[in-house]
């Protein structure tokens, strides 16, 4: 796979590592602009914001009040629930649907849900919020429930997962070894989940990848569905954290930095399989 | 036999397709219709009742000049965007893929905003706007100088100059499959044919890559015309609404001044935009594939 291109010579070479290296400054400079800021006091801050450390020295405590504030592990905890729960639940009910619509396309109910959810792609989610918020707070009263969001998250990726499963049932998964299985008794469910499932792997990886970052990052939905402060997730407890604390910037550097550092985190750890996910993701999309 | 009976498909549909159908029907379809009904009343947000007024709101949506404002703004914002994203995108997509060292640290680099919200991101944006830059501008010139989050043109600059931070590495990373796709014999084939590096690129491999960029413009174009994240924290559509975009506008309408009908005639006309968008996607797409 890694492919070496005959770049010219050796100065076109060099010219292009240097491009690439301000470019690199240039996308890790907020990051890093926030890094040495988080360790000042406020007046620091506010008088050399580009000093590395303050005059005050080296300090660590707006972390623990920023937390403290921001309520920070329970903000954590909601976020890791509905990210966790919303893309299991994407993903089996995306591929369970995916299998029938691919093996039995002749059926009107298949093919009038397939071409629906492909439609729908193009719903932007400002035509859906009010009638949301209208027939799910108005109508039912279930808004403030994680549950809730977690079932609209599901909802809403539904459709681009199934398509993506669409694909991947289509073209790699052989007809003959569900036909095996059926020979050997099994019913269709348990073709599903001991034969079709386990070959479906890769593009499981990739809608787990892709839904997780969206939902994850997700503000609008989540912002009108969790009103409570106690439910709130990462996005909207640091929207919220801003509108308090804006003046007080040490804090906010705080709050911003613990907003990033779990994802951060993660693609320290999960980097190939995250750029490989969400590359295979957007080109089949 | 059994197969063909009508029960067997049903449940059979139901048992692999029911809940994935039943949530994408209470999610996405029947608020659309819902929607789409919401527009002909004049609903408050809090009564039970919903009078019906015709076609009122579509003529205030018609009428109401800043939403055309922040529909006009959305589209040059949009226009920016999407074309120094993309050149932005296949500028480094090229040159992290001629094989220089550590072209992977590179691509992981260069994705990493897009592992953070636009909420986020906003903010961190903001400070660096209005104190970094700030701070540079000043000691550059040793007076005071201003944010340039506090003019209209400045504001807009901004919002694009992040877009475009914050999308390159995604659109990179399919600009690099593409490249990657582009098998390297036809291009040894045209330098032996008497091409230059620039030429084989310009003519053998971008041709080459024509689904990549169809792909990358439409999704930058989907991106930047619903921003609102990043509108939200960056801008919060200051100075004196200046900022605000379509998406936000809808927002404001619906749930600040609670106009839900109008707001949601508006949205519906965001989402005709869409669909034609998407249209054209489609139609450029299937053009392609009988071409190539």
């Amino acid at each position: 796979m890694e492919e070496k291109r005959t770049a010219g010579s050796g100065l076109s070479r060099a010219l292009m590592m240097i491009v690439l290296i301000i470019f690199f400054l240039a996308f890790v400079l907020p990051f890093v602009l926030v890094i040495i800021n988080v360790f000042k006091t406020k007046g620091d801050i506010n008088s050399a914001p580009l000093a590395l450390i303050g005059s005050h020295g080296f300090i660590l405590s707006n972390f623990p009040e920023a937390m403290k504030k921001m309520d920070f592990w329970r903000v954590f905890g909601n976020s890791t629930i509905i990210t966790t729960c919303s893309t299991i639940l994407t993903i089996l009910v995306s591929c369970m649907a995916a299998f029938v619509i691919v093996r039995n396309n002749k059926w009107k109910a298949c093919a009038l849900l397939f071409s629906a959810m492909i439609a729908s792609m193009v719903i932007p989610f400002q035509v859906l919020m009010v009638p949301l918020v209208s027939v799910y707070g108005g109508l039912f009263g279930v808004l403030n429930h994680r549950l809730t969001l977690i079932l609209l998250h599901t909802g809403f990726s539904v459709s681009m997962a199934t398509f993506m499963f669409h694909g991947a049932i289509h073209t790699n998964i052989p007809l003959e070894l569900e036909e095996a299985a059926y020979i050997d008794g099994c019913t269709r469910w348990q073709t599903f989940w001991k034969i079709v499932f386990p070959l479906l792997k890769p593009t499981v990886a990739t809608v787990a990848i892709i839904d997780a970052m969206a939902f994850w990052n997700d503000y609008l939905l989540p912002s009108l569905v969790l009103q409570k402060k106690e439910l709130y997730t990462i996005p909207i407890a640091t929207q919220a954290f801003y509108g308090t604390y804006s003046t007080d910037i040490g804090l906010v550097m705080a709050a911003l930095l613990l907003a990033m550092l779990p994802i951060l985190i993660l693609y320290l750890f999960l980097q190939k399989y995250i750029v490989k996910g969400v590359t295979s993701g957007a080109v089949k999309g | 036999m059994e197969r063909n009976k009508m029960s067997y498909k049903v449940s059979q549909f139901l048992m692999f397709a029911g809940p994935a159908s039943i949530l994408f029907l209470g999610t996405v379809i029947i608020p659309f219709i819902y929607g789409l009904y919401l527009t002909f009343t004049s609903w408050d947000g809090v009564s039970k009742a919903k009078p019906f007024v015709g076609l009122t709101n579509y003529m205030a949506a018609f009428a109401d000049a800043p939403y055309w404002q922040a529909l006009g703004r959305t589209v040059v914002y949009s226009i920016f965007s999407v074309l120094f994203i993309n050149i932005v995108a296949f500028l480094l997509a090229y040159m992290v893929t001629s094989g220089v060292k550590g072209q992977n640290f590179f691509r992981a680099g260069f994705f990493i905003p897009n592992l953070i919200g636009g909420i986020v991101l906003g903010y961190v944006w903001k400070f660096v706007f209005n104190r970094a830059f700030v701070a540079i501008a000043e000691s550059i010139s040793g007076g005071t100088a201003p944010s340039l989050l506090s003019t209209t043109n400045g504001a807009m600059f901004c919002l694009i100059l992040v877009s475009v931070w914050q999308y390159a590495g995604y659109m990179m990373l399919i600009y690099v499959a593409g490249f990657m796709s582009v098998p390297e014999s036809l291009k040894e084939a045209a330098m032996i044919d008497g091409c230059n590096t620039f030429q084989a690129t310009m003519n053998v491999t971008i041709p080459l890559m024509r689904a990549s960029f169809v792909q990358c413009i439409f999704l930058s174009i989907t991106r930047c015309f619903m921003v609102y994240d990043l509108n939200l924290s960056l801008t919060k559509g200051e100075p004196f609404n200046s900022s605000v975009m379509a998406a936000m506008h809808v927002y404001n309408q619906a749930f600040t001044y609670k106009n839900y009908g109008t707001g949601q005639a508006e949205a519906l006309i965001l989402f005709v935009v869409c669909a034609i968008i998407g249209v054209t996607q489609v139609y450029i797409g299937k053009k392609g594939e009988v071409a190539a």
